[in-house]
């Protein structure tokens, strides 16, 4: 995927000004940036939820735009965290609904069998019949990658998945964000505020301050000492655990 | 998932032996044996009035129900509901706009007129909730209810002019005492409407969760949207061409049916539908009997238990139980 000048105005304020990159294919990527930055932005932009006002985004040798909603549903797939279901649906259900850009709701024998599939993949057998409503937050979280999963698109983005995660899910969904690249080979872009989660798990980083790109690059050529102060405003000390960049402000 | 079926069943048969009772329930009195000894009478009324009714029953329970689910699905409120929705009372202006300006219009005729009204009315009251800022449980339905009301004004309004009062005031309080053959045929509609509903279900399930959750499956939002709402619509207006106004189904029993089974529509649906066509043929049994031989008006009944349960339903919800409350974000979102 290439994305090109990429450019959205909200009123008289450029919120993504002229914003150029390659996502590697088959890497975490990571968006990282003060808030109003423009990331979640540029996500939207990428998953075609939030129309460009100008740019170009090629994936797969073709302008996003003019995909077929339905075939990109099946290369492509977004949680946001507007994705806060109050329906009262089972696991399975809710898992369900990600075969539907191939069966349009008529669950065949092996989209049923990529559901139970998906669902044992994020350990979720044993709460496959429970309401979604009756879960706690990192279970329904879970809930929603399966979908993801059975979705079984090349790319996966993922709108700041840890939110409103405790310590423990939130470590636990990063070593999932891996697993999903390392194990089932997709491409997963994160929208992240938590920039040592981005230094410990993904492979790519790209830093936007004020709609721009300030940098892009691995996770060693971004995360320096230097380009955070930059990015954030703040001192920071890097400190290298496990080869990983490890940063500290206060 | 023998529970599931299990529901369903008890449904059925409760419904078909309701449904035998209820026709030979009336002024005139027979009994099964007169029908098959060749009492002509009595088989001329079973043909005429009693069958008729019957199925102008069923098909009205069903019919407010399921659109009653389709709207709350849709519009991702519990509240929702064509009496909250503004629906009936766009269809009740648009029979009085036939009546108004094409007095020797026939059933179809003000039907046509009852339609256009119904969707365009559902449509406006839905562009509004996703246009204002207040996106509370209880806010979208009292906007509903606002909306109506400025609609039911006019409709006053314009009947208090022309004097058309009484030739409305059947289609305002909701009965089935004037259902016979070759006059509810039309309400027959609600069938086919079910069916489309049956086979989109999975689609409003999308566009219930949300425009987002839409986009990335492939499903296009605004187009479902309008598709089931001119689908509760038209089963709106069909009802209330036949039988004139009734509340409360569309809220009430979609309400107690996907709080035991969930929200997923596939699941629902037969059951809100058979629930709904039980609990209306029930309160119409009850108004028939209660004063007899005379009856009450069907919406009557309906109104005395719909609001007794709602009540019920919102101290539940809003106690302890009611984890089906929490803000709901987004109400319609847009």
């Amino acid at each position: 995927m290439v994305i090109q000048h990429l450019t959205k105005q909200y009123g008289r304020k450029r919120v993504v000004d002229e914003v150029s990159f390659e996502i590697p294919q088959g890497q975490v990527l990571s968006l990282i940036g003060p808030n109003g930055a423009g990331k979640s932005t540029v996500m939207g932009m990428i998953s075609r939820l939030v129309a460009k006002d100008a740019g170009l985004i090629h994936f797969e040798g073709q302008d996003l735009t003019k995909w077929n909603s339905r075939e990109l549903s099946k290369r492509l797939a977004i949680l946001t965290q507007s994705n806060n279901i109050q329906m009262k649906l089972t696991v399975r259900e809710l898992v369900s609904f990600g075969r539907f850009p191939y069966c349009q709701g008529r669950l065949q024998p092996e989209d049923q069998e990529k559901v139970d599939q998906a669902l044992a993949y994020m350990e979720l057998d044993a709460i496959a019949d429970q309401f979604i409503d009756e879960l706690s937050g990192g279970q329904r979280q879970r809930a929603m990658i399966a979908m993801v999963i059975a979705q079984d698109t090349d790319y996966i983005l993922l709108d700041e998945p840890t939110n409103n995660l405790d310590i423990y899910h939130a470590t636990k969904m990063m070593k999932i964000v891996r697993r999903l690249c390392d194990e089932l080979g997709k491409t997963v872009i994160l929208v992240l505020h938590e920039i040592n989660y981005a230094a410990f798990y993904s492979d790519y980083i790209c830093a936007f301050v004020e709609g721009r790109v300030a940098h892009f690059g691995t996770v060693q050529e971004v995360i320096t000492k230097e380009n955070l102060s930059e990015i954030y405003g703040v001192d920071f000390e890097i400190q290298q655990v496990e080869g990983r960049p490890l940063s500290i402000y206060y | 998932m023998l529970l599931r079926v299990k529901s369903t069943l008890i449904l059925t048969v409760l419904l078909m032996v309701c449904a035998a009772a209820s026709l030979f329930i009336g002024v005139v009195d027979f009994s099964v044996m007169d029908i098959f000894s060749g009492n002509w009478e009595a088989f001329e009324i079973l043909m005429i009035s009693r069958l008729p009714r019957l199925l102008a029953i069923l098909c009205t329970g069903m019919g407010m129900s399921v659109a009653g689910l389709i709207m709350q699905q849709l519009c991702m409120n519990k509240f929702v509901s064509p009496t909250t929705g503004a629906t009936i009372s766009s269809a009740q202006l648009g029979i009085l706009c036939a009546l108004l300006f094409m007095p020797g219009s026939t059933l179809w005729v003000r039907a046509g007129f009852a339609f256009t009204a119904a969707i365009a009315g559902t449509w406006i009251f839905v562009a509004l909730i996703q246009r204002i800022q207040f996106k509370d449980v209880v806010m979208v339905p009292l906007v509903g209810i606002m909306f109506g009301n400025v609609i039911g004004g006019i409709t006053n309004y314009l009947a208090y002019k022309y004097e058309m009062t009484q030739a409305l005031s059947s289609w305002l309080v909701g009965h089935f005492s004037l259902v016979m053959k070759g006059r509810y045929e039309l309400v027959m509609l609600v069938v086919p409407l079910i069916a489309a509903a049956f086979i989109f279900a999975n689609h409003f399930n999308i566009v219930g969760m949300g425009k987002d959750f839409s986009k990335n499956l492939g499903v296009s939002y605004n187009a479902v949207l309008f598709l089931g709402l001119t689908i509760a619509a038209m089963i709106t207006a069909s009802v209330v061409v036949i039988a004139g106004s009734i509340s409360y189904i569309g809220l009430i029993v979609p309400n107690l049916v996907t709080m035991f089974k969930g929200d997923k529509l596939r699941g629902t649906l037969t059951d809100t539908a058979l629930f709904g066509a039980l609990f209306v043929l029930i309160s119409d049994m009850i108004g028939r009997v209660v004063i007899a031989p005379y009856e009450l008006p069907i919406e009557l009944i309906v109104g005395v238990l719909g609001s007794l349960i709602f009540l019920i339903l919102l101290w539940m919800r809003l106690n302890g139980k009611g984890r089906f409350i929490k803000k709901a974000e987004g109400g319609c979102k847009g």
